[in-house]
């Protein structure tokens, strides 16, 4: 049956291969369709091969989990609106987790009864790709299998990962979801949560070392699971970008660990690709916060805000949809700043049905995108490109900047954090050196909003306040909507 | 056979791979790549696969196949999320036809 195990080898191969150039392919807009193709094929590939593979019990009970799975997270995930995507890659990346923690969990329970198996009669069909392998007990007993510490103990830091992963994405989701209050704070809790951490990482070193029983093994997961709990519940909903992206890459790395201890190549290829992917993309996103990781996990947002914030003048001066409409109609550049409001709403494609109006009278409109605006970075141009919004129309925040002071009008709909003068003007902000969109600089603006409350930060917000600033409030979709008859109105 | 310090190997280049596929990425596909890479830690569904098909006592046959139910939904949904995004990029593209150069 050799030639069986070199085929699935090869299978695992082309995978990973898929995996890699599937991504290569996702970093680049003209390809990036063409890259999730690839990268499925090569998950087909290797879980059909995996099916193959000798020495596999249960085949019946993993087809019809596998089945299962698939059916209810693709009809999930077809259904869900665009606006819940966050929440939907927080979701399945804490099942990735849930998983390789599951792994973990077979992989230490199966070696406490290890030791009378060891004892008694070994079973001698221990094929070398076989988990049973690289039992420690094995070790213990034949002294040939000099890896398995290593084994064991990436095998316990994968399932600690990966239990982290889980709990914590499950709260993101939960959050994102708005099934649970924004922030979850109570005093002491920074050491609560460490001693939670360490009594975990205890209880992980002690099974490392090779005490399996079943209490320890359970007592070991529970503290996992706690932990990502605690650790997630208070983070401010503006920080759930990167907690997710940092969950991705933890579920990522969780994945390459639990691939050493099965001896799979392929995930420890495609889980390190992420894990250091994710890392990545996680500074990214936490750099464009003007935040460090550390802060965002540790750093309690808003916690400071309530002490010295400067002290706002003036007041919120409000529009009528038909006023905003005409200033917008006899401009000459409108400058749209889309933020979370806009999702919410599912504003976008009206909002880019007025802009197609302005364009059709001749105003020059784009779209200013800050790189965090929404709840993931990319998150507005998803939104943007699914309306239609052309690419060329769409600006980033470095280029956009310059051009606010010969702006006419700058027509903010839902976003709130991201335009915030504060962060540059008030040191006490919990948001302060963030950078931000300069629509102050522009020389109207007007933003739409539900009502006078604060941003998703919980930060009050100086713009609203400023003398160029008017108020258009209700709801993205029907402001928009209204911006929209009163242009046509204009032009019938 | 996965030697230590090929292992380490395995897991270096890995790593710098991953990285170095991230670094040139362009603001607008973070989410879709965040996304994307989500999909790709999905073949953990295959290590699941082979922990149930390991596993000896119903105890451990049951959390192989929790772990198998939530690795298929990590692979399947992470796809079909990803590529539910990444379709709109492609819609958008005769809009104005420009953009390519970005």
């Amino acid at each position: 049956m050799a030639w069986l195990q070199t085929l699935i080898d090869a299978c695992y191969f082309l995978a990973a291969l898929l995996f890699i150039l599937g991504l290569k392919r996702m970093s680049s807009p003209r390809t990036a369709r063409g890259g999730i193709v690839w990268a499925g094929y090569g998950m087909l590939l290797a879980v059909i091969a995996t099916l193959f593979l000798p020495d596999m019990e249960n085949r019946g009970l993993i087809i019809g989990a596998v089945l299962i799975g698939v059916a209810a997270a693709w009809w999930s995930g077809r259904r869900v609106a665009m606006t819940a995507m966050p929440q939907m890659v927080a979701l399945y990346n804490g099942m990735g987790g849930g998983a390789a923690a599951a792994i973990g969990a077979t992989e230490l329970i199966s070696h406490v009864g290890g030791l009378a198996a060891v004892n008694g009669v070994v079973a001698p069909n221990t094929f070398p790709l076989a988990p049973e392998s690289w039992s420690p007990l094995h070790g213990v007993a034949t002294v040939i299998a000099p890896l398995s510490p290593v084994a064991l103990a990436l095998g316990v830091l994968g399932a600690l990962i990966g239990s982290v992963s889980f709990s914590g994405s499950l709260i993101a989701f939960a959050k994102l979801q708005g099934w649970m209050d924004r922030r979850f704070v109570f005093p002491g809790q920074r050491v609560v949560n460490m001693l939670v951490l360490a009594a975990a990482v205890v209880i992980g070193v002690m099974l490392a070392m090779g005490h399996l029983t079943l209490p320890l093994i359970g007592a070991f997961f529970l503290l996992a699971l706690l932990f990502g709990l605690l650790m997630t519940l208070p983070i401010g909903g503006a920080d759930m970008p990167v907690v997710i992206s940092l969950y991705n890459a933890f579920t990522g790395l969780a994945v390459a660990f639990e691939g050493y201890v099965l001896h799979n190549e392929a995930m420890i290829i495609a889980g390190m690709v992420v894990g250091a992917a994710g890392t990545l993309l996680t500074q990214l996103m936490a750099k464009a916060m003007n935040r460090s990781i550390g802060n965002v996990l540790f750093g309690s947002f808003g916690a400071a805000s309530g002490a010295a914030a400067q002290e706002i003048g003036g007041s919120q001066k409000p529009i009528e949809a038909a006023d905003a409409a005409v200033m917008m109609a006899y401009a000459e550049r409108v400058v749209i700043v889309p933020g979370y409001g806009m999702a919410v709403a599912q504003a976008q494609h009206k909002v880019w049905e007025f802009a197609q109006l302005l364009l059709a009278r001749g105003v020059k409109v784009k779209f200013a995108i800050h790189p965090v605006a929404g709840r993931m970075p990319g998150h507005m141009n998803v939104l943007l490109a699914e309306a239609g919004v052309p690419y060329d129309l769409i600006v980033d925040m470095e280029d956009i900047n310059p051009e606010f002071p010969a702006t006419d009008v700058a027509l903010v709909i839902g976003a709130n954090d991201v335009v915030n003068p504060l962060a540059k003007t008030d040191p006490s902000s919990p948001i302060y050196g963030m950078p931000i969109l300069d629509v102050a600089d522009a020389k109207q603006v007007i933003v739409v909003k539900r009502g006078k409350g604060t941003g998703f930060a919980g930060i009050e917000n100086a713009l609203f306040y400023a003398d160029n600033a008017r108020m258009l409030y209700g709801d993205g979709q029907a402001a928009a909507g209204q911006l929209v008859s009163e242009l046509k109105t204009l032009d019938g | 056979m996965l030697d230590g310090f090929l292992a380490l190997y395995i897991f270096m280049l890995a790593a710098f791979t991953g990285y170095e596929i991230i670094a040139r990425v362009p603001v607008i596909l973070h989410t879709p790549l965040m996304s994307g890479s989500n999909f790709i830690h999905g073949i953990v569904l295959v290590g699941a696969m082979i922990a149930l098909g390991h596993a000896r006592t119903p105890f451990e046959m049951s959390i192989g196949f929790v772990g198998v139910l939530l690795g298929a939904g990590n692979a399947a949904g992470g796809y079909v999320v990803t590529e539910r995004m990444l379709e709109m990029f492609k819609t958008s593209k005769p809009g104005k036809g420009s953009g390519e150069a970005k």
